[in-house]
């Protein structure tokens, strides 16, 4: 058994880069979750997918030094998700970003705050934005982040992160604000 | 009707990544502009939506463990190399000098009052820590208001834990619960820092005040222990240390 691993022992991580990782990159397995949660939009699939992003980042580990580790981590998870839903889900990973900006239709706070409060309709909404979107909202508004991580974690340039987030949240309060009927085509 | 400040200054101003004289811009427009002082406080219903709504998922605690064996198997044993005799001859005798010490150090360390153990074990602490973690789990009592924490507990428990809020300091008081550590019932407040959460242990104790210890890790896991007026005390939380060391501090207070 112990003859096996001799081939790859160099790609081997020791104890103390094990500790290392313990301390720095696990914490953060709650974020790498939720991200691949709502990427994937199914709570088994983004198991696999996590625990996958997460041994693919410990056996990276070696190339990380130092920094924000939840950045890190979380665009190893964001890439491990495309690359599963390139796999398993390719029409759905194929719906692009929608440049267009159409002028919203009137909404007053006071109704949206009655939409937002209800967290099936949230989700649901949120479910309904193609992955781009989604991802800058959950970084943001569930993750916390800044737009200097969402730029490291996403890949885009940090002067569209502002405007991709203006995109993001008006296209979410469009699909909250329109019948979810229209709204849930996949739904069958 | 269009109004260039609503796509673009609008949200970098509600995420607060406008730097000051931009904001001092955006507030000095906002004044005279109908729209964006609409549209400003659309996007700040939805925000308080998107964040009150639960919509952050955690994992169930088997992925942790998944993960966990997984990362022994790629973890390289300590190796099982040959060991030169003086090696084994220079580690003999340290073996000796420090036998010898704790044996002459032993009453010293009685009499001094060494601290001793909490009466139960890291993997159990942990476990709690986890297992508050899952959907429903963190709190019996969700309430903000020490005033209502604290009663909750008499009656549950044969002492009295002391509860305090400390939102104006970040860490605002989510609520309390009962939980068994060590085969007895303890309580528990939890706080939240940012996106997450910090379970206070609390229990009762004969032993004398320690100072806060230092921090224990496990599975991602740091905690903090420290003994103060009668009570044990163990703050868990995947923070960091220095936040979790805050946190000690001010409930040390």
């Amino acid at each position: 058994m112990s003859g096996s691993d001799q081939g790859r022992s160099s790609d081997v991580l020791d104890v103390d880069e094990r500790a290392r990782f313990e301390q720095l990159v696990l914490p953060h397995l709650d974020a790498a979750f939720n991200l691949a949660r709502w990427l994937l939009r199914s709570r088994e699939d983004s198991e696999d997918v996590a625990q996958e992003a997460v041994l693919r980042a410990y056996r990276f580990f070696r190339g990380f030094h130092g920094g924000d580790a939840r950045a890190w981590l979380l665009q190893i998870v964001r890439n491990t998700c495309y690359t599963w839903l390139e796999k398993n889900r390719p029409v759905e990973h194929m719906t692009e970003f929608d440049e267009e900006l159409h002028p919203q239709p009137s909404l007053s706070p006071e109704s949206l705050a009655i939409a937002g409060d209800n967290r099936e309709r949230l989700s649901r909404a949120l479910e309904t934005l193609p992955p781009r979107f989604r991802e800058v909202l959950v970084l943001r508004e569930l993750e916390g982040c800044s737009y200097k991580e969402i730029a490291a974690i996403t890949a885009i340039p940090i002067g569209t992160v502002m405007s991709a987030l203006a995109r993001a949240r008006q296209r979410l309060q469009r699909a909250l604000t329109q019948p979810p009927v229209q709204e849930a085509p996949r739904e069958l | 009707m269009s109004c260039d400040y609503t796509r673009a200054a609008l949200h970098g101003y509600l995420d607060g990544e406008l730097d000051a004289s931009r904001s001092a811009e955006f507030e000095r427009h906002l004044v005279g502009c109908r729209e964006c002082s609409k549209e400003l406080e659309t996007e700040k219903a939805l925000r308080a939506g998107l964040q009150r709504s639960g919509l952050y998922e955690h994992p169930p605690l088997s992925l942790r463990k998944k993960i966990r064996a997984e990362l022994d198997a790629a973890t390289a044993a300590p190796a099982a190399r040959k060991i030169p005799v003086w090696q084994w001859l220079a580690a003999a005798a340290a073996i000796l000098v420090v036998a010898a010490i704790s044996w002459y150090a032993w009453p010293l360390r009685n009499a001094i009052g060494g601290a001793a153990p909490p009466p139960f074990t890291a993997a159990e602490l942990i476990d709690a820590h986890i297992r508050s973690l899952q959907p429903g789990h963190l709190t019996d009592v969700a309430s903000t208001d020490q005033h209502a924490v604290k009663p909750w507990f008499s009656g549950k428990l044969d002492f009295a834990p002391p509860v305090k809020d400390f939102a104006e300091d970040g860490f605002p008081l989510v609520g309390g619960r009962l939980d068994v550590l060590g085969g007895r019932n303890v309580a528990v407040l939890v706080y939240g820092r940012r996106k997450h959460y910090i379970n206070v242990f609390v229990l009762p104790t004969k032993e004398p005040d320690t100072p806060i210890h230092p921090p224990g890790l496990r599975q991602g896991y740091q905690w903090l222990h420290w003994r103060h007026q009668g009570m044990e005390y163990c703050a868990v939380s995947d923070v960091s240390v220095a936040d979790l060391h805050e946190l000690a501090q001010l409930i040390y207070q």
